[in-house]
């Protein structure tokens, strides 16, 4: 897992204690303060000094060579400045065998505390690859498991900063006991406290697991991996050439896996854009996402919306176009950008308000529901709706991906998790169909029997079984002539919204130009909407 | 139906409005009949306008307009439109037959051809003779007349209009050229009668020259074309172009307007022009302007015209070509002048006199300057294509009307490959010159233009020109001063430091509403690209200290922000500056004022900063804190991988069509191929502008997600 280098004793040289990042003086005040005994004041000086530095400026300056910050720069950079507070930095672990009484270094291994992100309390973990890489040991765990502990009687959100070489073998079993002490807190957090995941250096065996379990996971290009074994088991037991990056890189894991949830370009930016995520979303689940100033007018029309569905139904368009001209500033928080492309998710704000955005993409295989696009939405829709976030969908989907290919990887089941979710949310939920609503799909995408609150259609709205052809196909399947007439009799009943505004499927039809105004009034109609689930111990979705 | 009582108010709010673009001429307008309704013959801004003018008239308007146009802003805002094809305009705005079925359909009396298409079509002109439908523009035979260049040319002569001197036959010999260029005056042009681009040609100045250059010119032009003839004429100076605007009615009436000078051109299109220019004098004015009103009466001209000039350093002026109809650029001949050039053509057409008749009464009344806003890179000029995702157009500034924009699209608009990709004339107009620049600056840098790449920048930086400002320009002005095309603004020290802390300011008001910035001191590094000699692009550092001044003590989220600035300036040896600035900006809405009088537009947040339009260029900007920028030294630059000449697959599929070739040329959003997903076609665009390398694939190959189709190259 890491190599016995790690293990070698840190010099506490002089020479590094005056390289320094931080100022001694700024953490020990407290500390030492009416303590008489001087021998004691060194001693805690000296530890203190130690868990600054961690496993040694060489290790430091390796860790910057492959472009990568330390744990403590880390935390720099994702809360607010001055307002860390670290907790358990005198912990050292308690293993005897393999010598390793004698090596210690002060904090073990990770940082751990609270800080203010956004002026909003934020707990926080900082794996230390300096320090033993990051190896995880019994008492790594355990300062881990007391900040989440914290946090979730706090209510506020755990950011895990990962970058760890993986369980400590000298501990043993204590060290996997570790990580399954971690993984029932980040399950019984879950829907709690919002949770996320940097991963910012190797991230591999059971480690992985952690990280899965909690709500957004990102990723660092070029620097971060996450598998559940390396490329030399990979290559032992399939005989599988593959390199760290093909295997569990951020490529990989965006693209093709969907465990990240996005990946960036660097360590700095990485932390820039997890502060931005999470001034979204609220401190737990017994709040809302705080409301946050803007100087977009809510009434503003934007007429380009009138046009921008080309007349042409077999012609595409950019989903994401309009949801930037919806939202305030036209800020939109994509989540998973490069996953399931065919739907889209994210966050946004209209007029101050946090909302999960969903939306068919049809510029991607027409915005068709297949396996990935259903899971990728279905386990967005839940976050939201743990996490008190109003739902908006904007609904263009032609209907569930026909093939072998996704019947025999369970599209049925698969495609049952999106059905689920919307089903079961409570949350506002606005749908707006732009375009085609055809078939199940349409039942799935917040439709109004899934308890939609308000469900609204643009002019250019179809909500149909099937398209027109299809349809004829069928139902004129003796009488091949009369399929021309039969078909454009079924564009002028059906291929527009109003027999579903008739039968009170839609709750209106509007003008696309003004479908910010109407977010933004529905919303706050809604913001005090009651709604509960019938008690049980917990839902069985389809899984 | 529209009441008519509310067509009359209609029409005089319409009249209230329009006064304030051309002036009080507008008076005399709904007294006489002109025409019922009319048809305008072309798209875009030109139909607009047309239809602008109509509509105060009381006339009404038949659009016609190609399947690209179906929802173009001149079609909603005609009375009638009728389609007259698809959307190649050799099928549809050049479509004679089409139109002609359109005017019989519509009723129309009259038809305003715009210009370009069929404004300068002497069989259009027959055709609706024939029909006994009014053109309006010049008769037929003037039209006719002016159009072919080498009989211009003769008749203007005729006219005792000046032309470029020089020799028509073939040159003998040396002594004959000196001979030749005694009589037609120094400094002479000798050139290969065979040639151009400069091979074969020679400036003499005296008879010596003449001797000397000759034969260097001959043998030249024998190597260069296998053809040693040679022609002598006279070399014009420094030349600038411009041109005079005529005005003439049936009955005999014809009035010169003020000049208007054209001389800022990028392959012979005019890009920037002004009305008067600073180059002329009363009586050179006077002079131009009485050789084309004797031209004009010379072919029986009636309706707008232009006589176009050249004019060398001396103030001697020579005629180029006479245009037979409206000119792009009236709008600023209309701000001097007051006149509507369009209400004149239509009051023309249907036989009466103008508005006015008195040559001593045309007015000339401060500058206007029109730059012309194109949907192309400013570098190459090559075309852009595509939506406007965001567009806003400036308003006025000083005072009411001083911005005029002479436009046919909106937000959400298409700029076509079928059609000039000219998205606006933006015209100013102030009492000086001056005034009428700083006008068009300020509405240069408020102009919101996003989704399509524009010349904006360009445009920003020659009205900036010193140049410019001192009037010294000739047609040679972008070639001279942009020889490799223009790359972005070049910031100096004051605008470098100016660019810094307006960045750090909008920084400091973001974090205060994200609740990240806490008290009223904030420190920024702020890096601001800026592109080197060669081509190269540095990154400009600076350190700045922000103290909020406000006055409540808090940052306003909206509104004004003053602060007590601290920069380094990294153009000025790093020295740094304290000064108090003040910085109006409503958090992540499109502009940003200084109280130093710059308006820069807040593109749009990045990662670690943001995007800004400052002085016409875009600027990446980043702004970090003290301590992200020391950790940022630690980052690996990522390796950008060049996806911007491939043309990928956006997801399997099946090719429909190609639209491209090897080695054809293709503009920037131009269509390249189609793919056809779950039934649903995707048109594929050229990222950038450039040469086709290599089509990997074909109509009917099947692709798979990110594959690449189409390689292009510069």
């Amino acid at each position: 897992m890491f190599s016995a280098t790690f293990l070698a004793r840190r010099s506490l040289a002089t020479h590094s204690r005056q390289r320094l990042p931080v100022s001694l003086t700024q953490h020990r005040f407290y500390a030492i303060a009416n303590t008489k005994d001087a021998e004691i004041k060194a001693r805690i000086d000296e530890k203190r000094q130690a868990s600054l530095i961690g496993g040694g400026q060489s290790r430091i300056d390796a860790q910057h060579s492959k472009g990568k910050l330390t744990a403590r720069e880390r935390i720099d950079l994702l809360v607010d400045p001055g307002t860390f507070r670290e907790y358990d930095a005198f912990v050292e672990h308690q293993c005897t065998d393999f010598g390793m009484s004698s090596q210690k270094i002060t904090g073990d291994g990770v940082v751990t505390g609270v800080g203010k992100i956004n002026g909003r309390t934020t707990y926080l973990f900082s794996q230390d690859f300096t320090s033993f890489g990051g190896s995880l040991s019994k008492t790594f765990a355990a300062k881990v498991c007391k900040i989440m502990d914290k946090a979730m009687q706090v209510g506020a959100p755990v950011v895990g900063l990962n970058d760890s070489g993986g369980a400590r073998i000298q501990e043993g079993v204590d060290s996997l006991a570790g990580y399954a002490e971690i993984f029932q807190r980040n399950v019984l957090a879950s829907g709690v406290v919002p949770q996320i995941s940097l991963i910012m250096g190797p991230c591999a065996g059971g480690a992985v697991y952690s990280p899965a379990l909690t709500d957004f996971t990102f990723m660092v290009r070029g620097t971060s991996y996450l598998f559940v074994t390396g490329p030399d088991v990979v290559k032992a037991v399939t005989n599988e050439n593959v390199t760290q990056e093909e295997l569990g890189g951020a490529t990989p894991h965006t693209k093709k896996s969907g465990v990240a949830h996005d990946a960036f370009e660097n360590d700095v930016v990485a932390l820039a854009r997890t502060r931005e995520l999470l001034s979204y979303i609220p401190q737990s689940n017994r709040e809302t996402a705080a409301a946050r100033y803007t100087a977009d007018p809510f009434d503003r029309a934007d007429a380009a919306l009138d046009t921008l569905v080309p007349a042409d139904s077999h012609k595409a368009y950019d989903i994401k176009d309009v949801v930037s001209r919806i939202v305030d500033d036209a800020r939109f928080f994509e989540i998973m950008p490069e996953y399931a492309r065919n739907i889209v998710i994210g966050f946004a704000r209209v007029g101050g308000r946090s909302v999960g955005i969903v939306g068919n993409q049809p510029l991607v295989s027409s915005g068709v529901l297949d396996i990935d696009a259903s899971v990728k939405a279905a386990r967005f829709v839940r976050f939201c709706d743990a996490f008190n976030i109003p739902l908006v969908t904007f609904v263009d989907v032609p209907g569930f991906l026909p093939g072998t290919q996704q019947e025999h990887n369970g599209i049925i089941r698969e495609g049952a998790k999106l059905l689920y979710a919307y089903a079961e949310a409570t949350v506002p939920k606005i749908a707006i169909t732009t375009r085609k609503a055809y078939g199940g799909a349409q039942c799935v995408m917040s439709s109004k029997q899934l308890r939609g609150d308000v469900n609204l259609a643009w002019p250019t709205a179809e909500l149909a079984v099937m398209g027109a052809k299809g349809a004829v196909e069928i139902l004129w399947r003796r009488d091949p002539e009369g399929r021309a007439q039969a078909e454009a009799e079924y564009n002028r009943l059906f291929a527009n919204p109003l027999p579903a505004a008739q039968r009170g499927y839609l709750d209106d039809i509007i003008t696309p130009s003004t479908t910010r105004q109407r977010i933004i009034e529905e919303l706050e109609i809604l913001q005090h909407k009651k709604l509960s689930n019938p008690a049980k111990k917990h839902d069985n979705m389809p899984l | 139906m529209i009441a008519p009582s509310m067509l009359r108010y209609a029409a005089a709010s319409a009249t209230r409005q329009t006064r304030r673009h051309y002036g009080a001429a507008a008076a005399t307008a709904s007294a006489e009949k002109t025409f019922d309704k009319i048809l305008i013959a072309n798209r875009g801004e030109i139909a607009c306008r047309v239809i602008r003018t109509a509509k105060r008239m009381g006339i009404k308007t038949v659009a016609v307009y190609s399947d690209a146009d179906a929802n173009a802003v001149f079609v909603r805002e005609a009375d009638e439109a009728y389609r007259v094809g698809p959307a190649a305009s050799g099928q549809s705005y050049l479509n004679v037959a089409a139109i002609m079925d359109a005017v019989k359909q519509s009723g129309a009396q009259a038809v305003h051809p715009g210009y370009g298409f069929l404004s300068e079509n002497a069989g259009f002109v027959r055709a609706l003779d024939a029909a006994g439908v009014a053109f309006i523009g010049p008769r037929e035979d003037a039209m006719a007349a002016m159009g072919d260049k080498i009989q211009s040319k003769i008749i203007a002569k005729q006219a005792g209009v000046n032309t470029i001197p020089g020799y028509d036959g073939v040159v003998r010999d040396a002594e004959h050229a000196v001979e030749i260029a005694e009589d037609i005056g120094y400094p002479v042009m000798l050139k290969a009668s065979a040639g151009g681009g400069g091979k074969g040609m020679r400036i003499a100045h005296t008879a010596q020259d003449v001797r000397a250059g000759f034969k260097l010119a001959a043998d030249e032009a024998l190597s260069s074309f296998g053809d040693g003839r040679i022609l002598v004429e006279r070399f014009i100076e420094e030349p600038r172009h411009i041109e005079i605007q005529i005005i003439a009615d049936g009955r005999g009436n014809v009035l010169w307007l003020p000049e208007r000078e054209c001389s800022i051109q990028r392959r012979n299109q005019k890009v920037v022009e002004e009305a008067p220019s600073t180059h002329l004098d009363a009586d050179t004015r006077r002079r131009m302007g009485e050789q084309a009103v004797a031209l004009a009466r010379n072919v029986g001209y009636s309706s707008a015209g232009t006589v176009e000039f050249l004019v060398d350093k001396h103030r001697n002026f020579y005629f180029l070509e006479m245009n037979t109809r409206l000119q792009v650029e009236h709008p600023i001949t209309e701000y001097v002048t007051g006149l509507d050039l369009v209400e004149e053509m239509i009051r023309a057409a249907a036989g009466l006199a103008l508005t006015t008749t008195d040559q001593g009464a045309v007015r000339m009344d401060g500058w206007a300057i029109e730059a012309r806003v194109y949907a192309e890179d400013p570098e190459k000029y090559l075309p852009s294509i595509g939506t406007l995702a965001r567009y806003r157009e400036p308003g006025s500034w000083r005072r009411p009307g001083d911005v005029r924009c002479d436009s046919g699209v909106s937000e959400g608009s298409e700029i076509s490959m079928y059609y000039d990709p000219m998205i606006c004339k933006l015209s100013t107009h102030g009492a000086t010159r001056d005034q009428a620049i700083a006008t068009m600056q300020h509405a240069l840098d408020r102009y919101v233009i996003r989704g399509v790449t524009h010349n904006i920048p360009l445009l920003r930086d020659v009205v900036s020109h010193r140049d410019f400002a001192a009037g010294r320009i000739t047609t040679a002005f972008l070639a001279e001063h942009y020889p490799h095309g223009f790359k972005g603004y070049r910031l100096t020290p004051q605008s470098a430091w100016e660019l810094a802390t307006t960045a750090a300011a909008v920084e400091f008001v973001r974090r205060a509403r994200d609740g990240a910035q806490r008290g009223a001191h904030a420190s920024f590094v702020v890096r601001v690209p800026q592109l080197q000699d060669d081509g190269s692009v540095a990154r400009l550092e600076s350190s700045v200290d922000l103290r909020l001044k406000n006055a409540s003590g808090a940052p306003a989220l909206q509104g004004t922000n003053a602060f007590v600035a601290t920069a380094t300036n990294p153009l000025a040896d790093g020295a740094a500056e304290t000064r108090e600035i003040s910085v109006t900006w409503s958090v992540d809405q499109p502009f940003i004022e200084t109280a130093a009088g710059a308006t820069l537009q807040y593109l749009c947040g990045l990662a670690l900063g943001m995007r800004v339009q400052f002085m016409g260029t875009k600027f990446d900007v980043d702004v970090v804190s003290r301590r992200q920028h020391e950790l940022m030294q630690h980052m690996r630059e990522e390796e950008a991988v060049d996806t911007s000449r491939l043309v990928l697959a956006p997801m399997p599929g099946v090719i429909v069509s190609v639209a491209v070739a090897e080695g054809q040329a293709v503009a920037e959003g131009e269509e390249v191929a189609v793919v056809e997903a779950m039934k649903m076609q995707n048109v594929l665009r050229a990222p950038r502008a450039g040469v086709v390398k290599k089509v990997h694939v074909a109509a009917g190959a099947t692709v798979g997600g990110d594959d690449v189709l189409i390689e292009l190259q510069d």
